[in-house]
């Protein structure tokens, strides 16, 4: 693709935010998001977001009566992160003029947010922030499985995946019921999802139950099409004694675990091992011996690959989270939306810096396109590749128009009514 | 309600008839909604005396529910003794003759109800305990209770479900089968499903126990109580949200305020809001405490905090929070907080990111609220620990394996890691807990109950360290009198209770109460950024 040689410096973000902001940040689709159709008319301006300046300067509590004002108040600060928080009884701005606890967070959409740091103990290519060709597919994993399972599960039509900008992946629902729920439901939905449990102190994170939830066999169809090439190609996860005890370790019944251990020196790499493991845990099963083992194979497959959520993200109405389009002050790279249905195909080191748009906009000046309309102007990412992946973002906004031009004709329909 | 002067009831106290009044309609089964507030006069010693006996009630529901699983045999055999004494009309079915017995019984599970609504409503922690026992008291005699019986107290409460006709079931059986646990498709096939928005069984969404499609939930027959229960669960919460806001009215009846607040400080005994951090510990004592006297949880805290130079916001809550309760002053909190973290981080850093968190839980940031330490319960059942987190009930979020490892590494014999593993693997994390504090305190069985880590560590430095606690704790004597144990009965000390809280206290309360609504809507907001700035930091 169109990734050029222009390198992103952290240095030039003073220069290049203004530029971006100015000729770049998508605004129009922006402010048809989360205007929802003027439904109800104070959304928009209810809404919180917040800064972060340059030097971590942290200001809450921004918002803004319409997109013009959204604009000129975002190029004025030239926010090195923008937040996305609640719609609030009040407008945010005023919240210090408000009495006591009437100023309360309403609404906000069901957000998830998943985070590359939270698999380090089950990958070896890279700790922390970095990512690779060899991790990102638990990203893709992670995207499929829950596209899939708040769709058919929770019945959410408007699902939009952002790529956090470094090493992650956020998930907006924007169904009107989905920015309705209480904070119980949000609890509810994040831990129905959650499948890898404990912290530091638990080695089995994964335990499954006979028979297997629906939801939970969808996942493993999921899973089990990306495994091979994943966990035992990328990962390697029984390439070695240290990788395969490690997985072992997760195998309930002593015995068989034991036993495990000795069949895997008569591997010769992780795929010949793995298939070695699935047959004798298999006959192991079927003589009825170890029935705690009964279901070893899938909780070894879920611990390496199930996404792990951030719940303490999704729980809240009043939890803030880093808005699409925005610019990771450290990459560089555009906090641009994915598009779910070909999760595999999206590349987080192909995502275009800040720098290279810009280097992409002076190159688009130079060959004017000479009877441009001058109210055009403002969609300068047109000819930036940035295109792309705003379409991604209008796909998803014309679907969710529909969904409020419904509710329009509904309450005028009943207006007639009476 | 109102209240008539005591002694014109007095002589009737003990006996069963409350009222000579039986109004028509009223109390027509014996679960009830408690929609409608009670209207009647009732004294002043009825009103204390009703108060109670339900929480009497409602502290064994709670214990029972502690001790065994819930739900299992001998949580429904405990359940029925118990209640049987304290609460008959508990546990006697609804019939078509309303005796006058079942009226006076059915009277008082509603004045009684209403009345420590008004005493439990006045926290999130005291609401949040008192749903809890009042949800899991509904729920065992919602079970009591026969399907014509259950029929007609829906009808009453307006919850009308119609079972999905066997057409549409037949083409989702496997799945509903697959849902539950040891669900057959026979067992499907003669079974009742209900079909409701998700948002109605979120208890069985949560857990993952219900066949969701679209954002239906089809919930069998025996699942539909937990429907019921979120229906009544969200009625209560909502109820005791809008009691909150009345309450401080009250206050013009002189009479009630004093015993309401002595009710609701009866649930878990002390309550370490109000036990100031006044440097009965320094932090060159916390590293040798934590190995005599901390629980298992703090411990764990520590030891994570001295290897990692780092905990996540949980494990800084439960932690910080717990030095707090023993007596660790805001300065020397900092200071501790400080040189562990810049062992790892800018010191500058700290100061700018965590000390923020820290001064907040002082009520020194914010909304000034003062925070209460993590009771056991608030640990095991909230915010469990996910990656990179050392917080939560080791009891309760730790591998079999490791759980032993650490016992027998901490110089627990043998036997005794092995009692202990039996409490954790039948569920008993706080009798676990408690074992483990006799194990490493040399007591024999002793009858102390934790329910607190803080009063785990009360509890140890009495035994260590008489002398000392006896003079430091003068000013809590009155919180460690109070009953821990589930065993004994802490309303003895009630009118002493009482009287102890000047009208000033109550004020105070008051303030804090109001302040600790908006303090949970500012956690979640402090809980945002620094999380974010914590993410920036591992980076
Ligand atoms: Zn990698």
């Amino acid at each position: 693709m169109a990734n050029t040689n222009v390198d992103y410096d952290r240095n030039d973000l003073p220069v290049l935010l203004p530029i971006y902001y100015k000729k770049l940040f998508p605004y129009g689709p922006f402010y048809r998001w989360l205007n929802y159709g003027g439904v109800p008319k104070t959304y928009f301006c209810h809404r919180e977001f917040s800064f972060t300046l340059k030097d971590d300067v942290y200001i809450r509590y921004q918002s803004f009566p319409d997109q013009h004002d959204m604009e000129k108040e975002i190029q004025k600060a030239c926010p090195y992160k923008i937040d996305i928080g609640a719609v609030f009884s009040h407008k945010p701005k005023d919240h210090k003029m408000v009495k006591g606890t009437s100023f309360q967070a309403l609404e906000k959409e069901l957000v998830f947010d998943i985070d590359m740091t939270d698999y380090d103990d089950v990958r070896k290519c890279c700790s922390g922030a970095d990512i690779c060709g060899n991790c990102w597919p638990l990203m893709t994993i992670a995207i499929k499985i829950l596209d899939k399972t708040l769709e058919e599960d929770f019945g959410f039509d408007h699902r939009l995946f952002v790529y956090s900008g470094r090493r992650g992946i956020h998930c907006w629902i924007a169904d009107e019921t989905a920015r309705k729920l209480s904070q119980n439901a949000r609890t509810a939905i994040a831990e129905y999802l959650s499948l890898v449990k404990g912290g530091e102190n638990q080695i089995k994170k994964i335990t499954l139950h006979d028979p297997l939830h629906p939801s939970i066999v969808r996942a493993l169809s999921v899973v089990h099409a990306h495994f091979e090439d994943l966990a035992l190609d990328k990962q390697d996860i029984l390439g070695c004694k240290e990788s395969w005890d490690k997985v072992l370790a997760l195998v309930p019944d002593e015995a068989l675990r034991e036993q495990l251990g000795k069949d895997m020196t008569k591997g010769e790499n992780s795929k010949q091992r793995w298939a070695l493991l699935k047959g004798r845990v298999k006959k192991e099963v079927e003589k009825g011996g170890s029935r705690k083992s009964q279901l070893c194979i899938q909780e070894i497959m879920f611990q390496y690959c199930y996404p792990r959520l951030d719940v303490n993200v999704s729980k809240g109405v009043n939890h803030l989270l880093k808005s699409p389009f925005c610019i990771h002050p450290k990459t560089g790279r555009v906090c641009v939306p994915i598009d779910a249905e070909h999760a595999e195909k999206f590349d987080p080191t192909k995502v275009p810096s800040i720098s290279q748009l810009c280097h992409e906009l002076d190159n688009a000046m130079d060959t004017p396109e000479t009877d441009e309309p001058a109210a055009k102007r403002r969609r300068d990412y047109k000819k930036t590749s940035l295109h792309t992946s705003v379409k991604i973002f209008d796909n998803f906004l014309d679907k969710l128009e529909k969904s409020w031009k419904g509710k329009l004709i509904q309450q005028s329909d009943m207006k007639k009514e009476f | 309600m109102q209240f008539v002067k005591s002694s014109n009831v007095r002589r009737k106290r003990k006996s069963a008839r409350l009222t000579g009044e039986r109004r028509l309609g009223q109390y027509v089964h014996n679960l009830q909604f408690y929609s409608v507030p009670p209207s009647d006069n009732i004294s002043l010693t009825e009103f204390e005396d009703f108060a109670i006996d339900r929480l009497k009630v409602l502290k064994h529901v709670e214990s029972l529910g502690i001790k065994f699983v819930k739900g299992n045999e001998k949580y429904q055999e405990s359940m029925d003794r118990e209640l049987r004494k304290m609460m008959p009309i508990a546990i006697r079915k609804t019939s078509d003759e309303i005796s006058d017995t079942d009226y006076d019984e059915r009277r008082k599970d509603h004045i009684s109800h209403f009345i420590l609504r008004l005493a439990y409503c006045r926290s999130e922690e005291l609401r949040r305990w008192f749903i809890a026992q009042e949800l899991d008291l509904f729920r065992y005699r919602f079970q009591q209770e026969s399907r014509d019986s259950i029929k007609q107290f829906l009808e009453e409460n307006n919850l009308h479900y119609e079972p999905i006709p066997d057409k549409e079931k037949l083409k989702i059986i496997k799945e509903l089968a697959n849902s539950g646990y040891n669900t057959s498709v026979t067992t499907v096939e003669n079974t009742d499903y209900f079909k409701v928005p998700f948002v109605e069984a979120l208890d069985l969404v949560k857990s993952r126990k219900v066949y969701l499609e679209r954002g239906y939930a089809y919930v069998p027959r025996s699942d539909l109580v937990s429907i019921v229960l979120s229906a009544f669960r969200a009625h209560l919460s909502h109820s005791l949200a809008i009691t909150a806001r009345a309450v401080p009215y009250l206050e013009e009846d002189s009479r009630l305020l004093p015993m309401l607040t002595a009710l609701s400080k009866q649930y878990l005994g002390q309550d370490y809001t109000c036990k100031k951090a006044n440097g009965k510990v320094t932090i060159d004592q916390i590293e040798p405490l934590s190995k005599k006297s901390f629980p298992l949880c703090m411990r764990q805290l520590q030891e994570s905090l001295k290897q990692e130079h780092h905990l996540r916001h949980w494990g800084r809550m439960q932690y910080g929070l717990f030095l707090k309760g023993i007596g660790v002053m805001l300065e020397d909190a900092l200071r501790f907080w400080r040189a562990e973290f810049s062992k790892k981080i800018d010191p500058d850093k700290f100061d700018k990111s965590y000390s923020y968190n820290i001064r907040h839980n002082y009520g020194k940031e914010g909304k000034r609220a003062d925070y209460t330490p993590y009771s056991c319960m608030k640990i095991i059942m909230t915010n469990p620990p996910a990656n990179g987190d050392f917080h939560g009930c080791p009891f309760r979020h730790s591998d079999a394996g490791l759980l032993r490892q650490r016992l027998a590494s901490y110089g627990v014999s043998k036997d005794g890691v092995n009692e202990v593993m039996g409490l954790v693997s039948n569920s008993h994390y706080q009798l676990a807990c408690a074992k483990y504090f006799d194990l490493t305190h040399n007591v024999e069985a002793s009858t102390i109950g934790i329910n607190h880590p803080n009063q785990y560590f009360d509890e140890s430095q009495k035994i260590l360290n008489p002398s000392a606690e006896s003079k430091a704790s003068m000013s809590s004597s009155q919180s460690s009198q109070m009953s821990w144990s589930h065993k004994s009965t802490p309303f003895s000390r009630r009118s002493t209770q009482a009287s102890q809280l000047t009208p000033r206290n109550i004020k105070e309360e008051e303030v804090e109460f109001d302040d600790l609504q908006m303090s949970y809507e500012e956690l979640d907001d402090m809980m945002s950024a620094v999380e974010k700035d914590e993410k920036a930091t591992k980076a």
